[in-house]
């Protein structure tokens, strides 16, 4: 421990960024490469559009009022994470957390309307094995659910080390590769409100 | 309750055929050895400490390398079974189902489990240390990449001895993919494997580009770093678009396996079409991931035993970033023969015939390197030569195959395999073991031995021309790929028992590589100076093999091919000395997550394998708590002191 | 310390009136496509191309006033990723369809 010592504690500070902004750098690659990965299940779902194979098709099971109540909930929740970032630059931890955890309560309650409109749906007796369009449906809706409900475990873990170690260079790069995540659900969800619920009522 | 086991031991483990058998006799006896040998001579906690646990990116790289190397070994076993198969027409050696898996295997264990991981142990090994680097961006991402890697791997290896392996070709084209038509685990061990090992790959991906893009050493501008970090960049541009277009692809097959979903069924709506669509567009990138490489190993050889500076630097930089953006626009080549309209397939047919001319013009670089220099024909130097016509004669009947109307022909003919074996193999093959043999004396501080090397190095090419030349000419008379058999009425069986040999000699050019590693391990030449080969790079500047924080001090770069400019300076007397100032190194802590959490992510594919949904939650809890306990974790890195700095310098002969 | 301020400068990006705006605009580019499919106002054609329109610039929105995309060191090796990334998006979905789609009919 004694070299801990030996250089000053500004030194350490430096590279202690240094390093950090080389992880958001990573993070930012990361999303891309996620970027990647929802385009293709949307060529996916653009392909199977009309692959109903005689069963039930979008226009007849939607429901919009809920999934514009989700819409404007997840746009709510992206606006709150910016927030979260303002309080953690103003460099007030309540009030990130605080931020933190409307967040994960928007984001909470979105997840659930996603599981209530899946049950509907499969009560009406769309399924993943219906057709072609209903597969390429759950899959590419599911896979943004996924990420957001694995984006709530995440949320609570980065709370709880909030609590215990407050706002430093480690936890300051989390909060934002964190909400930076965020958004980019909210921007996948743009997508899909406009491709698979608009266009598919229309 | 007997009968219940028995049942199940049937289904569990594959059963009657005597290869098999020998098979798991084998693995058992060698697993025994394997505890045996550790435990008696206490090495277990070794291993954990210095392997198992290790974010080092050379031990990692070494990992790969070893990986790779069985992997080609089990991958060259099934060709040369399958040429057995074909030496003679009506031969009964392996019945059409074994063909069928062994071909399957083949296929996917030599791009996937074995190109892929000696290409990152090339990234690992070199890369950092051509820039100056301490390590990569994210070591503890690499380790867990590379136990994804492992783990992925040996769950599709061991469909061979456990639930039957896969049989639908090694892109699993639906429908056969399909249940109806694969029922069982293997098509799933295809799957989880894979699917678990690309997860490995993207994020190898995404902390090489870090890597390039941030930890240069002092001074490299992006146009003074060496051309194999440069090949390093482009291929992992490729990587990070590529793999998560295979991972969905896989996960589609995957839905409909398993839930019934109708992506690429013949009913419900689904269209096996548009597999191949999605699989070629990561397919096509992929084979440019694992040959660019193989460029820059070829210009950092060329360079330095022709004593040159590469010829035409720049273009050799924009003909690899040409490469990786094009090979995103030519994957409909590969299924010209499916049907689609007339403008898609001129479309593809012509970006095909681009790309062609970004590598003409690597090729004519390294020539015009070579020329007037002063060439010494040592082994990486050898293997560099034969690929250049090789790869040109593979680059070629490539251009052939894009001349969509003549691609009716050629299609899924021994033409075609023919030729991506002379691109594979020629290019990608000879260029990894090229590298291998130039950096070898870096990883372990020895050379392999000369004589040894030039057997395998000659056994190599001469078997490669007699095994797939005559399988040209197998295409022209009309032998298709994947044919188990064939009658002596077809007139095929002079030219596959010439292909046979040759795949033989090939075989034996890897005995003799074996026999080479494990001469020249205790009698291979001494690298004492850290240069073996009067190198121009940095990697050249530092002792071999490489101390664990690489870089005693961090060089400050100002020329390309900083090392060769710093030891003509040192030659003409104007050099410099600078006063070196040491620092406390910093540097990453080991860990065991990574290999723990790989392994939940075999308990997941396992489970999934074989719809044991259980055992899969039990991974994913796992791979969760694995994932939440590193987030948790702050202590993560340390100082190395400037006396141990120092010690470890001395004791390399070095005074800093 | 004057480091320390100067780091503290450099993550401050984002103002709350940068998020204001941004969230104003969103909602106004979400209500505007709804408003276009609810009520029929225009062909089937031209609301497509519509609310496609509508969600880029809402896409773009967010980029810019969420995640601050002109900002940050150079070179912006994150923006040339974006932009490469939103490439081969569009060769896969453009591509998917050009190819696939000549089957359908």
């Amino acid at each position: 421990m004694a070299q801990h010592h030996d250089h000053g504690h500004g030194h350490d500070h430096d590279h202690h960024e240094e390093h950090e902004q080389l992880k958001v750098l990573g993070f930012w690659i990361f999303v891309v490469t996620d970027c990647v990965l929802f385009g293709t299940l949307f060529a996916t779902y653009a392909v199977m559009m009309n692959s109903f194979a005689g069963g039930p098709t979008g226009q007849e099971l939607f429901q919009l009022p809920g999934v514009i109540a989700s819409t404007f909930i997840l746009l709510t929740s992206s606006f709150t994470s910016g927030l979260a970032v303002l309080a953690m630059n103003k460099g007030n931890v309540k009030q990130l957390i605080a931020w933190l955890a409307v967040t994960g309560l928007l984001g909470l309650s979105f997840v659930v309307l996603e599981v209530t409109e899946f049950m509907h749906l499969m009560s009406e007796g769309a399924t993943m094995a219906t057709s072609g369009y209903w597969s390429a449906f759950y899959t590419l809706v599911g896979t943004h659910g996924l990420h957001v409900t694995l984006g709530l475990f995440w949320m609570t873990a980065l709370i709880m080390q909030l609590k215990r170690r407050g706002i430093s260079a480690v936890t300051r790069r989390k909060i934002t590769n964190f909400s930076l995540y965020w958004h980019f659900l909210d921007v996948v969800w743009i997508f899909l409100f406009t491709v698979v619920y608009l266009m598919g009522v229309m | 309750m007997w009968e219940n086991i028995k049942d199940f031991a049937s289904t569990f483990f594959v059963t009657g055929d005597p290869l098999i058998y020998g098979a798991d006799v084998s693995i058992v006896l060698s697993m025994v050895a394997i505890v045996f040998v550790l435990t008696k001579y206490k090495k277990w906690g070794w291993l954990w400490r210095e392997w198992l646990t290790t974010v080092d990116h050379k031990r990692i790289g070494i990992m790969y390398l070893i990986a790779s190397l069985l992997m080609l070994f089990r991958g060259g076993v099934d060709a040369l079974l399958m040429r057995l198969q074909l030496a003679f027409p009506n031969v009964e050696f392996l019945n059409s189902d074994h063909y069928n898996a062994i071909f399957t295997t083949h296929g996917t264990i030599m791009i996937l489990f074995m190109a892929m991981p000696m290409m990152f142990a090339l990234f690992n090994m070199v890369v950092p240390l051509q820039l100056g680097a301490r390590d990569v961006a994210y070591p503890f991402l690499n380790a867990l990449s590379f136990w994804l890697f492992m783990l992925g791997a040996m769950l599709f290896n061991i469909s061979f001895v456990i639930g039957g392996s896969p049989d639908a070709g090694w892109l699993s084209y639906p429908p056969l993919s399909q249940n109806e038509f694969s029922p069982g685990p293997g098509q799933n061990f295809y799957i989880w494997g894979i699917q678990i090992s690309g997860i490995g790959s993207l994020a190898t991906g995404i902390n090489f580009i870090v890597t390039i893009l941030k930890m240069r050493a002092p001074g490299m501008k992006l146009y003074k770093m060496p051309l194999f970090s440069w090949s390093v960049l482009s291929s992992c541009i490729m990587i990070i678009f590529a793999f998560p277009i295979l991972t969905v692809t896989l996960a589609l097959l995957f839905l409909d396996r398993f839930a019934g979903a109708h992506f690429f069924t013949m009913d419900g709506g689904g269209n096996p079409m548009m597999y191949l669509n999605l699989i070629w567009m990561w397919g096509h990138p992929e084979v440019y991931i694992v040959v660019v490489p193989a460029f820059g190993i070829f210009s950092e050889i060329v360079a330095t035993f022709a004593r040159k500076t590469i010829f035409g630097y720049k273009s050799m930089v924009w003909a690899m970033m040409v490469i990786a953006i094009a090979s995103f626009f030519t994957w409909a080549h590969h299924f010209f023969t499916m049907g689609t309209s007339a403008s898609v397939i001129a479309f593809f047919a012509i970006s095909t015939m681009i790309i062609g001319i970004p590598t003409g013009v690597k090729v004519f670089n390294w020539l015009f390197t070579m020329y007037r220099g002063r060439i010494s024909f040592q082994q990486p130097m050898l293997w560099t030569i034969a690929f250049i016509p090789c790869f040109v004669i593979g680059g070629a009947t490539g251009v052939m195959l894009a001349v969509a109307p003549a691609d009716y022909q050629y299609h899924n003919s021994y033409f075609l395999v023919a030729h991506f074996h002379q691109v594979l193999i020629g290019g990608v093959v000879f260029g990894y073991l090229a590298g291998i043999y130039y950096w070898w004396p870096k990883l372990f501080g020895f050379k392999l031995d000369e004589k040894l090397g030039k057997w395998g190095f000659w056994f190599w090419n001469i078997g490669f021309y007699v095994c797939f030349m005559p399988q040209y000419a197998l295409g022209f008379m009309g032998m298709t790929r994947r044919y188990y058999t064939y009658g002596w009425d077809r007139g095929w069986a002079d030219m596959n028992l010439v292909s046979t040999v040759g795949a033989f000699m090939m075989g034996i050019g890897f005995i003799f590589q074996v026999w080479q590693i494990a001469y020249s391990i205790k009698h291979g030449e001494r690298d004492t100076t850290g240069d073996p080969w009067n190198g121009r790079t940095l990697e050249w500047s530092i002792p071999s093999p490489a101390p664990f924080y690489n870089f005693a001090v961090v060089p400050e770069v100002k020329e390309a091919d900083d090392w060769w400019a710093t030891k003509q300076a040192k030659a003409n007397g104007t050099y410099k000395e600078q006063p070196a100032k040491l620092e406390p190194i910093h540097m990453p802590k080991n860990s065991g997550i990574p290999f723990i959490m790989a392994n939940f992510w075999f308990l997941v594919g396992f489970g999934f394998t074989f719809g044991w949904v259980w055992m899969a939650v039990i991974g994913f809890i796992g791979v969760f708590a694995c994932m939440w306990a590193r987030s948790f974790q702050y202590d993560t890195d340390y100082y190395v002191p400037v006396e141990e700095v120092r010690r470890t310098e001395a004791s390399l002969g070095r005074v800093v | 310390m004057a480091q320390h301020q100067n780091h503290g400068g450099h993550h401050s990006h984002g103002s709350m009136k940068e998020y204001v705006i941004g969230f104003i605009l969103s909602i106004v580019l979400t209500i505007i496509p709804l408003v276009l499919v609810m009520n029929s106002i225009l062909s089937k054609t031209a609301t497509m191309i519509a609310i496609l329109v509508m969600a880029v610039l809402q896409f773009v929105i967010q980029l810019v006033f969420f995640m601050h995309i002109r900002e940050g060191e150079k070179p912006r090796y994150n923006v040339q990723t974006l932009i490469l990334g939103l490439v081969i998006v569009f060769t896969i979905v453009a591509g998917s369809l050009w190819i696939m789609l000549f089957n359908k009919y």
